[in-house]
């Protein structure tokens, strides 16, 4: 009897011992194949990094992927104030300021009418709002090589020819489309009795939006500034064709300096450079990494 | 339109009429202002791709001959062969690699959103700055043909963007890295949203894991696949950024895309009309994409609809 019971019992064991085991295994394999993964996600980047703190002589002798072996911070400033681009040697700092003062309005500016039109588009439909919804959505599939040439005669007429003014107008316009589809689809889950209460007691158009509408909206607020501002700073079609020389965007500052003919290659401070530029929406991508996700698959599956 | 309507129910007085107008003059500008965008500038390239403009844009009529000239130029077959070929493997890679990463970040691992963040910040940088880097780890004399030559592997070579055959393989191998971690975001968001009860009785019949995936969990985010499939594409028809930073349409013309054939012709060459008639083609094969996709979509909510 006894034995029968320890008998058992060593089976429940045994077959205790081989799942542990096959889920160890299976643990091994789903980490193994996850740190390798991440080892060619995050190689490329680390290595511009610490390349931005070797020696050009040390990249050429070494190679590019190698641990360093010396440390310098002189690349930094090199590239931010005397690096030569296209003839010009002031860095980027000059084309960094233009994106910057690029993105905050055009983000500002496409998020505020968003809102405004997703608010009207869901809350105060009017014969043919839909339609109009509809037309608006299709600004989100247009290439831009199809306004290539409008734009750039629009804002010559205009006065706005090569300016960073030109560019936010383009960028607004064009994230129109955009944003008014994330806010009009947050705020079509906003139940209507809500407004209702609000009419009853007085409140017109704007006063419903900023008192009502607004508190709610903190989250697609937050979505949308993300998605417009990475999109406007990524953004090198629209900056390379309407804007030239010392008014272009840093995307098109970065491609005229990795094209610009040198014999050597200054891969320090290029990888500075490089770096310096891909930064802000770094920054934005690892503070509001959660929302920027949201943003991503909200824009895809519409 | 509920609302709408009771405000004008309330009161007939000429202030309230202005009122019901509100939200109509705000939106007015923006309407304007998109539809410009969408119909008039199509509209005018179109027009600009039916003239005879060359360095400059010219209205002078002369029919389709811009599209003729541009079917039959070399350097356009060259341009949609690659889109058909980057598309091809572009698309199903990312695909594939991407619903591997899902799956893996599916299986209650810890500190998940660590690995969720390396796989998706390359979606914050740039395609220019993405496709700088990785021009310089494809350089023979200096990334990763050096690295592994000096390991001792001397004979070990790696040259995609000098090489005209292989070229397009350094665009492909870098949009795939690029945007994966996009399709597995899609792919785990479609996962997460399976009912767990049906996973669970897959397990308890004694499907193994594999078995559960293949025959329960996969049907079941079938449009997910088709959603994620409409994305890339769309981003290989636009493909130009990484193109130009990676190649520059190089070596020769063996990486010229239609979108770098239409930014070429209009601002380098000064055949504007032919270019053009080339960004109308990348607005049509944008078309062939998405619109047998929104008819899919509303069939699909139909259905669902009459189903309950």
């Amino acid at each position: 009897m006894a034995d029968a019971v320890y008998g058992t019992a060593a089976v429940e064991d045994r077959e205790a011992g081989i799942a542990s085991r096959r889920r160890l295994i299976s643990r091994i394999v789903i980490y193994g194949l996850l740190g390798l993964i991440s080892i060619v996600y995050i190689v490329p980047f680390l290595v511009v990094f610490l390349n931005s703190f070797r020696t050009n002589i040390e990249i050429g002798a070494n190679g590019l992927i190698s641990l360093p072996q010396s440390f310098r911070l002189d690349a930094w400033p090199q590239a931010w104030s005397d690096f030569c681009i296209g003839g010009q040697c002031n860095g980027v700092a000059r084309y960094f300021w233009n994106s910057v003062a690029m993105v905050i309005p055009a983000t500002i500016i496409s998020t505020a009418l968003g809102a405004i039109n997703g608010y009207i588009l869901s809350k105060w439909k009017f014969p043919g709002s839909e339609i109009v919804f509809g037309c608006m959505l299709l600004g989100v599939f247009m290439p831009g090589q199809i306004a290539l040439l409008p734009w750039a005669f629009t804002l010559g007429q205009i006065g706005l020819a090569n300016s960073v003014y030109g560019l936010i107008l383009v960028h607004c316009i064009q994230g129109l489309s955009f944003t008014t589809l994330f806010f009009r689809n947050y705020y079509v889950s906003i139940p209507d009795d809500l407004l209702k209460a609000a009419r009853i007691d007085g409140a017109g158009f704007w006063r419903i939006f900023w008192k009502i509408m607004i508190p709610l909206s903190p989250p697609i607020i937050i979505v949308t500034v993300i998605w417009q501002f990475t999109g406007i700073w990524n953004e090198y079609l629209f900056g390379v064709v309407l804007n030239s020389g010392s008014n272009q965007p840093i995307t098109a500052a970065l491609v005229a300096l990795s094209m610009s003919g040198t014999t050597v290659r200054t891969y320090d401070v290029m990888s500075a450079a490089v770096l310096i530029g891909a930064l802000p929406p770094l920054l934005v991508y690892f503070f509001g990494g959660k929302y920027f996700v949201r943003g991503l698959t909200q824009g895809a599956i519409k | 339109m509920a609302m709408a309507g009771q405000a004008v129910s309330a009161g007939t007085s000429t202030w309230d009429r202005i009122k019901k107008w509100t939200p109509i003059f705000i939106i007015a500008p923006s309407i304007l202002a998109s539809f410009i965008y969408v119909f008039v500038f199509a509209g005018w390239t179109f027009y600009i791709s039916l003239s005879d403009s060359t360095l400059l844009p010219s209205y002078g009529f002369k029919g389709f001959e811009n599209y003729v000239s541009l079917w039959t130029n070399r350097r356009w077959s060259v341009a949609y062969n690659n889109l058909l070929f980057f598309s091809l493997f572009y698309v199903t890679i990312s695909m594939a690699f991407g619903l591997l990463l899902a799956i893996l970040i599916d299986q209650r691992i810890r500190a998940e959103s660590f690995w969720r963040t390396i796989f998706l910040y390359p979606l914050a940088v740039s395609f220019i700055a993405t496709g700088t880097v990785w021009q310089w780890l494809y350089n023979p004399s200096s990334g990763i043909q050096f690295l592994v030559n000096s390991w001792g592997w001397t004979d070990f070579q790696f040259a995609l963007t000098s090489d005209r055959k292989n070229a397009i393989w350094a665009i492909i191998i870098t949009g795939i890295w690029g945007s994966a971690g996009f399709s597995m975001a899609l792919f785990l968001a479609g996962l997460r949203s399976v009912d767990p009860d049906i996973i669970k009785a897959a397990q308890i019949d004694g499907a193994s894991w594999f078995r559960t995936y293949r025959k329960v969990i996969l049907p079941t985010i079938g449009p997910i696949f088709i959603a994620v499939a409409v994305v890339l594409l769309q981003f290989a028809i636009k493909t130009f950024d990484l193109a130009v930073a990676l190649t520059n349409s190089g070596p020769g013309i063996s990486t010229t895309f239609p979108a770098t054939y239409v930014y070429d012709f209009m601002f380098q060459r000064g055949e504007i009309g032919q270019g053009a008639a080339a960004a109308m083609m990348v607005l049509a094969a944008l078309a062939i994409v998405l619109v047998p996709y929104s008819l899919y979509l509303v069939w699909r909510r139909r259905r669902e609809a009459r189903n309950g």
